[in-house]
């Protein structure tokens, strides 16, 4: 679990657990305020991040050498607030290293899309918009991928049933 | 998924109003009476060259593809969610499922990820044969590709010979796990049950048939010049914009980017083993055929490897609450009982944390992002898997692209719906 879920915090100055952390105090020198914490725990760089500032660490980060976007997703963490944790992988093909970035977004809450800066973030954050209901701004096409377009709800929230809820969805 | 856009279909209607040619008159293409007209054409979802329940929904003109959009969906059975409900060893059938033709890589993957939170130590000789079974996947999918991509080019012989040798590897899966697929073999702490008496000699058998039918399936295409046609310079796109995109996998090793998790962050005793990643630059259908052919020899190389230095030992690791008991002890142990007992009922607690591991998957990086919150069931389970990030790619792969072409583009990009939908 991330160290710091809360998204205020005095500038410029780096929570404990990552301030011996390269990545992170030249992130936060670039841009004061957008590094709220991480861990490296089982060898995986991790980083928390403030959600206003994403678009502009990942034009950073792919400058500095993560290539691709790996993927996207959120993990629902209903009841706890704020609920949703979205998640950003990162890869360096050139150094062989991955990162990945973490921020946290209440229900109705929105984001800016990466697409900008990586086009493959298209389809992984229309998923997430899919399944969880989180608005990306700025997105090309934000639509359903996997569920058909007519589809209510949002299934991979926690609050949405395993089975569904209807007992037969057919013959609609 | 997107229903049919009427919208968008009357409104070029509109914009081009249908000119009749004139009997009397001149016919030709671009002469009076007639006027060149963007079709916009469903391809799939069911399609035998669509490799599975994918649609494109194709704006042409003429046979050229002005733009191709790819619309997923419909093999989603909500997997993801699935694993929410389930303990953690339950969620091994589930990741057979997902891809179905590298069962074994999901397998690994996912129980490589879990063990990491559980901080498992896996012995030797449950390594070697995981990686030997990863290996024996990646051969067997490989022969799937190979022989579909023949046949959606028309070399239609190719496909029976691959699919030949495919049905004795399935064999041999059989023999370990009573399974030709969805074998679940892999499990958290190990394999699933102990290799049968006899492996050594099958695999052996079955890893020589193969090897020389590698060479000779290669022969049977490699000069062909209808396949040279066909494949050379068809389908390529800048090595910069496929990363961005997210291709992974045997894509961009024929763009000349080596780039693979089996060396880079090796796991499962990977490290331990002599293989080459095969590269080449021309970044065509061609060229990734030559890649998945030189993969299938490196892949034999490994298990022929694998077989020579195979360590003895426990197939299991050594965790009475994780791991199931033998059977018999079951039977007439106390401690057995009650462990088996527990695992199978409450399963075991993982502590909280999440991971992202990565394995090389015949289709390319495959992540399994999985999350804990402490309890005995999964919190979330992320696929980041090879097919979906392929995909996204195929859109611009396409665009200006003939038609037919566009068949063998896809078939060089060797998606799987499951993976690509779970």
């Amino acid at each position: 679990m991330n160290s710091a879920i809360s998204s205020t915090r005095r500038i410029g100055v780096l929570p404990e657990a990552i301030a011996q952390n390269a990545v992170a105090v030249s992130l936060d020198e670039q841009l004061p305020g957008s590094i709220l914490g991480g861990d490296n725990a089982r060898g995986e760089q991790a980083l928390t991040v403030h959600a206003s500032y994403i678009v502009r660490l990942c034009r950073i980060l792919k400058e500095r050498g993560f290539e691709q976007l790996s993927g996207v997703t959120a993990v629902d963490w209903w009841p706890v607030e704020p609920r949703f944790e979205l998640v950003y992988f990162l890869h360096s093909l050139s150094s062989h290293t991955r990162l990945r970035l973490t921020l946290r977004l209440a229900e109705g809450e929105q984001i800016d899309s990466v697409c900008s800066v990586w086009r493959g973030a298209n389809w992984y954050e229309r998923e997430v918009f899919d399944l969880f209901g989180i608005q990306f701004r700025n997105h090309p096409s934000l639509e359903r991928i996997m569920m058909p377009a007519d589809w209510e709800g949002h299934p991979l929230r926690k609050d949405y049933p395993v089975h569904g809820y209807k007992y037969s969805y057919q013959n609609e | 998924m997107i229903i049919q856009d009427t919208a968008k279909v009357a409104s070029l209607e509109a914009e081009q109003e249908l000119a009749l040619p004139n009997p009397a008159g001149d016919v030709t293409p671009d002469g009076p009476g007639l006027q060149r007209r963007r079709m916009t054409l469903n391809m799939g979802p069911q399609h035998p060259s669509t490799h599975g329940v994918l649609r494109l929904i194709l704006e042409l003109d003429g046979e050229t593809i002005i733009s191709a959009r790819p619309d997923i969906g419909y093999l989603h059975t909500g997997i993801e969610k699935e694993f929410e409900a389930k303990k953690y060893q339950q969620g091994i059938t589930l990741t057979d499922r997902v891809d179905y033709l590298a069962n074994l890589s999901n397998n690994l993957c996912y129980s490589l990820a879990v063990e990491r939170l559980l901080s498992l130590e896996i012995p030797p000789m449950a390594q070697c044969m995981r990686v030997l079974l990863a290996e024996l996947t990646r051969i067997q999918s490989h022969l799937v590709w190979l022989g579909t991509h023949a046949m959606d080019v028309g070399a239609m012989t190719l496909y029976f010979y691959c699919f030949r040798e495919r049905e004795e590897i399935l064999k041999i899966f059989e023999m370990f796990s009573g399974q030709r697929m969805m074998t679940s073999y892999i499990r958290i702490g190990g394999l699933a049950l102990e290799p049968p008496r006899g492996w050594e000699k099958a695999v052996a058998r079955v890893i020589e048939r193969i090897a020389g039918g590698i060479d000779e399936y290669e022969n049977l295409l490699a000069t062909n010049p209808i396949w040279l046609n066909r494949t050379k310079g068809v389908g390529m796109l800048p090595v910069d914009v496929m990363i961005e995109l997210g291709i992974t996998g045997p894509l961009l090793r024929a763009a000349g980017v080596k780039v693979d998790a089996r060396k880079d962050s090796p796991q499962s005793s990977y490290d331990q083993f002599d293989f080459e990643i095969p590269t080449r630059t021309a970044n065509d259908v061609y060229a990734r055929f030559e890649v998945r052919m030189d993969e299938m020899r490196q892949s034999v190389r490994i298990v022929r490897q694998a077989l020579d230095g195979m360590p003895s030992g426990p197939w299991q690791a050594d965790a009475p609450r994780i791991v199931l008991p033998d059977r018999e002890k079951m039977k007439t142990q106390m401690e057995a009982l009650i462990y088996h007992f527990k695992i199978v009922t409450e399963g075991f607690r993982v502590p909280a944390g999440s991971v992202y591991q990565v394995v090389e998957s015949p289709r390319g990086e495959l992540g399994y992002f999985v999350v804990s919150d402490g309890t005995a069931n999964p919190h979330r389970v992320f696929m980041r898997t090879p097919s979906f990030g392929n995909l996204q790619a195929l859109g611009t792969m396409l665009e200006g692209v003939l038609l037919s072409d566009s068949v063998a583009v896809m078939a060089s990009l060797d998606f799987v719906l499951g993976d690509t939908d779970r």
